[in-house]
């Protein structure tokens, strides 16, 4: 799929969360909106970016969540 | 006319706990307070002879028809303008009733054509009818006398004419349009006998007139008379059913002879419309029977093949193998389909049971992703449903009305009427919106105040408006303390009262002066009953689901949710929007909202269907698009969608299109989306089909089929068939057992069956054991989730932004007489009132640019560009341009981006920067179209159709 739109969409998700002060809920609100609404084929190929070393453009919010939420955000 | 064999008791119902008895010629009625004499002795078998009143119009008390007799008072009262009292005793017939009553149809007919033989009206003719009621015999002022005989008719308007020669002048019309419809446009000029009726001195076509048909209903003669009733005569049956274009959900009786629509006359028990209706339903229905239709299933291997006919069971044969094949070759995941917004429930549901049950996917999505795919997750996640609060009928006990981002007198006409009764009763008016909306200023209406924000802002926005009502101390807390979670309730409190959310800090962003923002939240605020009524305008931005939550939050602080009069009320688009949403057509829902990772309702669906439910979500709409691009999506099943049209970046949905194997169309013609596709299925219109929608108020109607499909299938059959082809059986005999399988499968369908639609006339879900006739008002007595839930809100702008390349902003919309893509609506008389889309910009940014009014503009985005004709007007702010998106070959849809809403992908339709310069030729691309146009024509079998777009 069409990686900077996913991250595109990944940043837009992360900056409603963002607003959360609580940080624990703003990660599982992330992580849990993927989860329910993206594909897994999205998931996947983004957090392989981030696995593979990509993802620079991504903002802090998503790739904390892709470590800390990692088994809740991949199926 | 009224529809034929319909009764009509004269003047309104009235609702009262206290009743009144009396004697009518004898018989003694009961009947609720403030009933008129008129309406009462109808309970008591008598109908008394009338002209000047009908049971949709306030009584008027002017034909003297009427006169009663009642015993302690002088004189002959007029029976429909008296109201009953305890003990009076009426008498309706008697000799001196009799000659007075006579005296009074001579005046009349003295003055009156008598060509009932040959008149339109014959049959269904209230004057007629009265003359023989009263027993009239002869006419001694003679026919020589002054007359209005030779008065012109008016033809102008393409479904009605205006004979004034058989005018009795009873002001039924005129009423009609004011009270009814509330466009004012009728007129009675002159006085005594010189008195007739206008559209405003000048012909209905270039009136205010917008051609809803309420005066047509309301006259007693032929004065007013549909043409299709002038051609083809009086029907001889009549069917009820539902209106297949908004999401107000009209009821109508389609007035038949044989199989044929003689006429289509709003019906006054429908839930929804209570009898009134707009010129698509009333009128724009001859489309059904257009040349273009295509009634004969086409296949072809490349999409530069001619298309060949074929049986439906080859179609259905190969469009099966084509689809294993794909997912032989692809995987499982490979294909997917779009269910139709404008199908009925029954036929979306099997859509997604195709998908779930024979794909063994979830990749269906359906057309409310690209319009009120924020509403679902917004309502779901702040209330706990996907749904809209209120029924229509609690429009009339608001105070005050909040109408956001929407243009009902344009896109929800009927409620619209209903709006504005309610604004001339009093009460106040909000709008925000980036245009001068009509409903800003109407005849005896007025917004106190209109929120004019820059598009892209409404967050910012209804921020503000949050932050006045908290800050001013109008937040009703112990509402709040019963009904919402703390925890959240304290963080969003504490979030939207900081100093950047105040009117002040934001004037900058939405470009709306803090004291009307905080005007307008007091007005709210304050109110007894504020109701909030939004549309496409907010849910079709980069934050659609944030400002859905938003106005959440907003009626929560005030308390406006829960009962007559408040509520959040999305005014949903497509007729059954609602419905198709209900019914399972997400790619992470099954039917009734229920998330495919839940394992209890996986199992239900997976018992029932007999397979395995895939427990990770699909595919939706524009994640179709671009797998299809790179390479791991090749087949897509579209039932009546044209997403080649109605999608944002045509560019981009045509090359998505292309690149798949096997696209499969289900539709009524060769819509934009066929021109790419593989598989023609012709589909069934409205007309030919069972089944049910579900309007914006959740409310149930039946859809009846008045006419055999033409192409021999109904809608839900083909979907049967191509699962039986994929070797699933899906039995059913009639769509009343597929609604008993979504009634077995879904709680909030639970009680329902078309035996008790049949009964009720229409239910409003949740219908269950708790409310086995449905509900009109959620969250009664708590928030369908248990505590409603605040959502922080944070305005994020979007990225699509202005700058020296692109300075204005585009924003699109409807108007009155097309629909959506305008395949339908096109297709009819319609297009006299909107012949073409054209480009409203601002006489400031109009001069700058040397545009005249009727230049050409070439109106070019980041994504595109196309040519539209200019049309200079005040309704837009300086900065925005704005258009409507109803011909294909406008191409509202190059302009637009790919920006979509955060949660849903819902794309930002409403916010493209763009450049206009003048020009004096179509774009490429528009001529591009064409080519692509012409040639796919000519590959139909015989060629191009016939007829041009317009015919009836
Ligand atoms: S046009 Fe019809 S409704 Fe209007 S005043 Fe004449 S007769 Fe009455
Ligand atoms: S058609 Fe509707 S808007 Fe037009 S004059 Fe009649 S009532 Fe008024
Ligand atoms: S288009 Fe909408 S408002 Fe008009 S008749 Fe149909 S359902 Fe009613
Ligand atoms: S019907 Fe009562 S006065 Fe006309």
């Amino acid at each position: 799929m069409n990686l900077e739109k996913l991250t595109k969409m990944a940043n837009e998700i992360a900056a409603f969360f963002d607003a959360d002060p609580d940080r624990a809920a703003a990660l599982d609100g992330f992580a849990g909106h993927l989860r329910r609404f993206w594909e897994p084929r999205m998931r996947k190929e983004l957090v392989a970016l981030v696995d593979g070393g990509g993802g620079g453009d991504l903002l802090p919010l998503v790739r904390q969540a892709f470590v800390e939420r990692r088994a809740q955000i991949l199926p | 006319m009224y529809s034929i064999h319909e009764r009509d008791p004269g003047t309104p119902i009235r609702i009262s706990t206290k009743r009144v008895s009396l004697t009518i010629d004898g018989v003694t009625v009961n009947v609720p307070e403030g009933t008129s004499v008129m309406r009462a002795a109808t309970q008591a078998g008598v109908n008394v002879p009338k002209l000047c009143a009908t049971d949709s119009l306030e009584a008027f008390g002017s034909c003297r028809l009427c006169l009663v007799q009642i015993e302690g008072r002088r004189g002959f009262p007029a029976s429909c303008t008296t109201l009953v009292e305890p003990g009076m005793k009426v008498t309706t017939q008697s000799p001196k009733l009799a000659t007075l009553r006579r005296g009074v149809m001579e005046l009349y007919i003295s003055d009156h054509p008598l060509d009932c033989l040959t008149c339109p009206a014959n049959g269904n003719c209230e004057l007629q009818e009265m003359a023989g009621v009263v027993g009239l015999r002869e006419v001694r002022y003679g026919y020589a006398g002054e007359n209005h005989l030779e008065a012109p008719k008016d033809e102008s308007n393409p479904y009605f004419s205006f004979d004034a020669t058989k005018c009795i002048v009873c002001s039924r019309c005129v009423r009609a349009c004011e009270e009814v419809q509330g466009t004012f446009a009728l007129t009675v000029l002159g006085r005594g006998f010189d008195s007739k009726i206008s559209p405003g001195g000048t012909d209905f076509l270039s009136s205010e007139c917008v051609s809803c048909g309420a005066c047509v209903q309301a006259c007693p003669t032929s004065t007013l008379m549909e043409k299709s009733i002038e051609e083809r005569g009086q029907p001889d049956h009549v069917v009820a059913t539902t209106c297949a274009y908004c999401g107000v959900g009209c009821s109508f009786r389609a007035e038949m002879k044989g199989n044929e629509v003689v006429r289509m006359v709003p019906d006054k028990q429908g839930g929804a419309n209570h009898g009134h209706s707009c010129v698509k339903g009333r009128f724009a229905w001859g489309y059904a029977t257009h040349p273009d239709r295509i009634t004969t299933p086409m296949i072809r291997a490349r999409i530069t093949d001619p298309w060949r006919e074929v049986s439906w069971e080859e179609a259905f044969a190969y469009t099966a193998s084509e689809l294993r094949r794909i997912q032989g070759t692809y995987g499982a995941a490979s294909i997917g389909a779009i269910t139709s917004s404008r199908c009925t429930n029954e036929e979306t549901y099997l859509v997604q049971k195709l998908v779930r049950a024979v794909f063994g996917n979830n990749n269906v999505d359906t057309c409310a992703r690209v319009c009120h795919s924020p509403t679902g997750y917004g309502l779901k996640t702040t209330l706990g449903e996907s749904a809209g609060t209120q029924d229509f009928d609690s429009v009339e006990h608001a105070d005050v009305i909040v109408v956001i981002g929407a243009n009902p007198t344009d896109a929800h006409p009927v409620f619209a009427s209903r709006m504005k009764k309610r604004l001339r009763e009093g009460a106040g008016l909000v709008v925000i919106d980036p245009r001068q909306t009509d409903l800003v200023r109407q005849p005896h209406v007025e917004a106190a105040y209109h929120l004019q924000l820059v598009p892209g802002t409404n967050v910012a926005v209804i921020n503000a408006l949050a932050h006045v009502i908290v800050t001013e101390g109008m937040l009703r807390e112990e509402y709040i303390r019963a009904r919402c979670d703390l925890v959240e309730y304290e963080k969003w409190k504490a979030f939207i009262a900081l100093p950047e959310n105040s009117p002040e800090a934001l004037e900058a962003t939405t470009g709306v002066p803090a004291a009307q923002i905080r005007g307008a939240a007091r007005l709210y605020g304050q109110a007894k009953n504020g109701a909030i009524y939004y549309g496409l305008g907010v849910t079709e931005h980069s934050q659609g689901s944030t400002m859905v939550m938003g106005i959440a939050n907003l009626a929560m602080a005030t308390g406006n949710i829960g009962r007559p009069g408040v509520g959040v009320n999305p005014l949903r688009g497509q007729n059954n929007v609602q419905g198709s949403c209900d019914m399972g057509s997400f790619p992470h829902e099954l039917p009734g909202y229920r998330h495919v990772s839940d394992p209890a309702v996986r199992a239900l669906f997976g018992a029932a269907w007999g397979v395995e439910i895939q427990p990770e979500p699909g595919l939706r709409i524009p994640n179709m698009f671009d797998a299809a691009l790179d390479g791991s999506f090749k087949g897509l099943y579209v039932q009546g969608e044209d997403i080649a049209q109605s999608d944002p970046d045509t560019h981009h949905v045509l090359r998505a299109l292309s690149s798949m194997e096997c696209v499969i169309v289900q539709d009524l013609f060769l819509v934009e989306t066929a021109k790419y596709a593989h598989v023609f299925f012709p589909g069934a219109t409205f007309l030919e089909k069972d089944g049910t929608f579900t309007n914006a108020e959740r409310r149930i109607n039946r859809v009846r089929k008045v006419m055999p499909p033409r192409a021999g299938l109904a809608d839900w059959e083909i979907t049967v068939r191509l699962g039986q082809a994929m070797g699933v059986d899906m039995p059913y005999a009639h769509p009343s057992e597929i609604m008993d399988e979504i009634a077995a499968l879904t709680p909030t369908f639970h009680g329902v069956s078309y035996d008790k639609l049949e009964r009720l006339g229409s239910i409003q879900w949740p219908c269950n054991d708790a409310a086995p006739e449905g509900t009109p008002v959620m969250h009664a007595e708590q928030f369908v989730r248990g505590k409603g839930r605040f959502v922080i809100t944070r305005y994020v702008p979007t990225t699509e932004r202005t700058n020296r390349d692109y300075p204005l902003i585009l924003t699109t919309g409807r108007i009155l007489s097309q629909y959506n893509v305008g395949a339908q609506t096109r297709r009819t008389a319609n297009v006299t009132w909107h012949p073409e889309d054209v480009l409203e910009i601002h006489p400031h940014d109009a001069e700058f640019r040397g545009v005249a009014d009727g230049d050409l503009v070439a109106v070019t985005s980041r994504a595109g560009e196309t040519v539209l004709r200019a049309e200079i007007t005040e309704r837009v702010q300086p900065g925005v341009v704005y258009t409507t998106f109803h011909h294909p070959e406008s191409g509202a849809n190059v302009v637009t981006t790919e920006n979509s809403d955060w949660a849903t992908n819902c794309p930002e339709y409403k916010v493209t920067a763009v450049q206009v310069r003048r020009t004096t030729e179509r774009s490429v691309w528009q001529r591009e179209f064409d080519a692509t146009a012409h040639a796919q024509a000519d590959l139909l079998p015989g060629g191009p159709r016939p007829s041009g777009e317009a015919a009836e």
